[in-house]
């Protein structure tokens, strides 16, 4: 199922249960899948037209009269675009909004690099009381919906909005503040997060045939970074690696960077966008033009244990 | 106490509020005192004993810059002790230059970065038609701050939801840091710019007391479009050696002596 069309389903579950939930789009609702919504709540979806700065502050102040919005867009449009109304109407101002940004990096494909939010979490993570999550397929965004919903402040939620390969089992229960150990291991740490997450268990399992029993672990939440598994990871491993779809510069490369360098100084490779503008193309190439296929993660883990 | 009299005591805490630190926004804050008195003692439903009550009609200082106007004016309300006013930007202070919701007791909205207030005034007026609790939000936008594009987009929606809870004000001193609107960016004809969006657009004298009491009367009369009160003030108002250094008056310095110089102006008058 896309991603979309699960978003709708959560936040339809959440407006039925909670009349203070609603929904505000910037005319990207049919793109973002929460357009139905308003068959259902026609007085709590709804759209302000393309305004993003508009919405974010609208959204900022319904919460001041006790509403839990949720805002969409695409991910460049919902963070870059509209960063001081996020930093002061939301952030500064300690509201309860919800923040969803779709198709970040490059997912946002035949869009291009004018639609590629490959600073997004660059630009949120250096603004306090901000909280960032990314999804990585639909089992995960069904349990981090509600849990998020429930978290008072402001969250981004960055997330592809089409299918996503599911990596995460039905039992699964999702801690807004705890990393996931997706597969344990001893010789190389390797966090990521986003569509860089099932690249990461592919490349594990080809660092096994060369003898290298890698640790995966999915961060879905970049701030608070989860320092302990982190830390924990590292002092065990010695080496990591760190895989995401934004540019390596103020991402998780960064945070993971900002926590080993004090707690635990190992090496550490990225695997993400090279600190280079985005262009059009299918994910495939995407991922060739960018270096972040199963190869370019085995090969930075072969880096960080110095095999390479 | 009649409305001019409250609207001397509030131009006169103004003055003490920035004069305890000896510099800030006086000129912004002189101009708009005559419409704070109007709302805050004649029709905003407001208890200071009660600052968070449900239903209450809410205010949103947009220029943000305006809080020691807004500070002046809670206090004189009773939402907290005049003294407190001398603590304006003292460090640890409950009131900062810019309104803060976090801090400071009868602040409904933190406002500063300019033409965010507004955008959130809408946001807070759908909140309350969804609520269905009639209560009215009042905004005060700077004249300067309409050259923010998000203002436009604010009062696009806010006529599209014909939102006519939403009662604004343009402060419409002239001026802003870098001189007069006309030199800087002219706002061209406001009042066509306003009826253009679909507000209901008066321009009346910002400093008349009577006439800002009967357009937000008539405001409140006028159904299904949102509301904008143009107010045609003059920066500094009240004090002739303020008035005279406009735009310098935006952020300018008060000794202790030109606080007590002005004050004896304001209450003479």
């Amino acid at each position: 199922m896309a991603m979309r069309d699960v978003l709708c389903e959560e936040l339809y579950k959440l407006m039925q249960n909670d009349e203070k939930v609603v929904v505000i789009d910037a005319d990207l609702a049919k793109a973002d899948g929460t357009f139905n919504l308003r068959k259902s709540f026609p007085d709590r979806a709804f759209d302000v037209g393309i305004a993003e700065a508009n919405m974010t502050s609208i959204a900022a102040g319904m919460s001041s009269y006790g509403f839990k919005p949720w805002i969409t867009s695409f991910t460049p449009f919902v963070s870059r675009r509209n960063a001081d109304q996020i930093a002061i109407s939301v952030a500064y101002s300690k509201q309860n909004v919800k923040i969803v940004g779709t198709d970040p990096g490059i997912t946002a494909e035949l869009n291009g690099g004018t639609h590629m939010g490959i600073e997004d979490v660059g630009i949120l993570r250096s603004i306090p009381n901000t909280v960032i999550v990314e999804i990585i397929d639909e089992v995960q965004l069904r349990k981090a919906i509600p849990v998020i919903n429930d978290y008072h402040g402001c969250v981004y939620l960055r997330m592809f909005r089409k299918d996503c390969p599911i990596v995460t089992k039905e039992d699964y229960e999702f801690d807004l503040f705890k990393a996931d150990t997706l597969k344990k291991g001893v010789d190389v740490s390797i966090f990521a997060t986003g569509i860089m997450v099932e690249t990461a268990l592919k490349a594990a399992e080809i660092l096994n045939e060369k003898g290298i029993n890698a640790e995966v672990i999915n961060i879905h939440t970049i701030k608070p970074i989860d320092k302990e598994t982190v830390i924990e990871s590292v002092k065990k491993t010695g080496a990591a690696v760190v895989c995401e779809n934004h540019n390596i510069m103020g991402g998780l490369y960064s945070a993971v960077a900002e926590v080993t360098a004090r707690h635990c100084p190992v090496k550490l490779v990225p695997v993400g966008i090279p600190d280079v503008a985005g262009e059009v193309g299918k994910l495939p190439y995407l991922r060739e033009r960018m270096h972040m296929t199963v190869d370019d993660v085995v090969n930075a883990a072969l880096e960080a244990k110095g095999l390479l | 106490m009649d409305l001019k009299e409250i609207c001397k005591e509030i131009r006169c805490e103004t003055l003490n509020c920035i004069g305890s630190i000896g510099v800030g926004h006086i000129g912004g804050c002189l101009s708009v005192a005559e419409v704070l008195t109007v709302l805050y003692f004649k029709h905003m439903n407001v208890d200071p004993k009660n600052p968070h009550m449900e239903g209450r009609d809410r205010f949103v200082m947009s220029k943000g810059h305006a809080g020691p106007a807004v500070y002046a004016t809670l206090a004189v309300k009773g939402f907290f002790p005049r003294s407190e006013l001398l603590t304006l930007n003292k460090n640890g202070t409950k009131l900062p230059s810019h309104c803060d919701m976090n801090k400071t007791i009868g602040i409904d909205m933190t406002a500063g970065s300019l033409g965010q207030g507004f955008s959130c005034a809408v946001g807070i007026a759908i909140a309350s038609k969804l609520s269905k609790d009639n209560a009215y939000v009042y905004s005060i936008v700077g004249d300067g701050e309409s050259q923010e594009g998000q203002i436009w987009e604010a009062a696009m929606y806010a006529a599209h939801r014909k939102l006519d809870n939403l009662i604004a004000f343009t402060d419409y001193n002239g001026y802003q840091i870098d001189g007069s609107l006309d030199e800087v960016c002219s706002l061209g004809d406001l009042e066509q710019k306003w009826k253009a969006f679909g507000f209901d657009t008066v321009v009346i004298d910002g400093h008349d007391i009577d006439a800002i009491d009967v357009a937000i009367t008539n405001a409140k009369d006028c159904k299904g479009h949102p509301h904008m009160i143009i107010l045609r003030t003059v920066k500094g108002k009240g004090v002739d050696f303020i008035e005279a250094k406009k735009p310098g008056n935006h952020s300018m310095s008060l000794s202790t002596d030109d606080v007590k110089n002005a004050i004896e102006q304001i209450r003479r008058r």
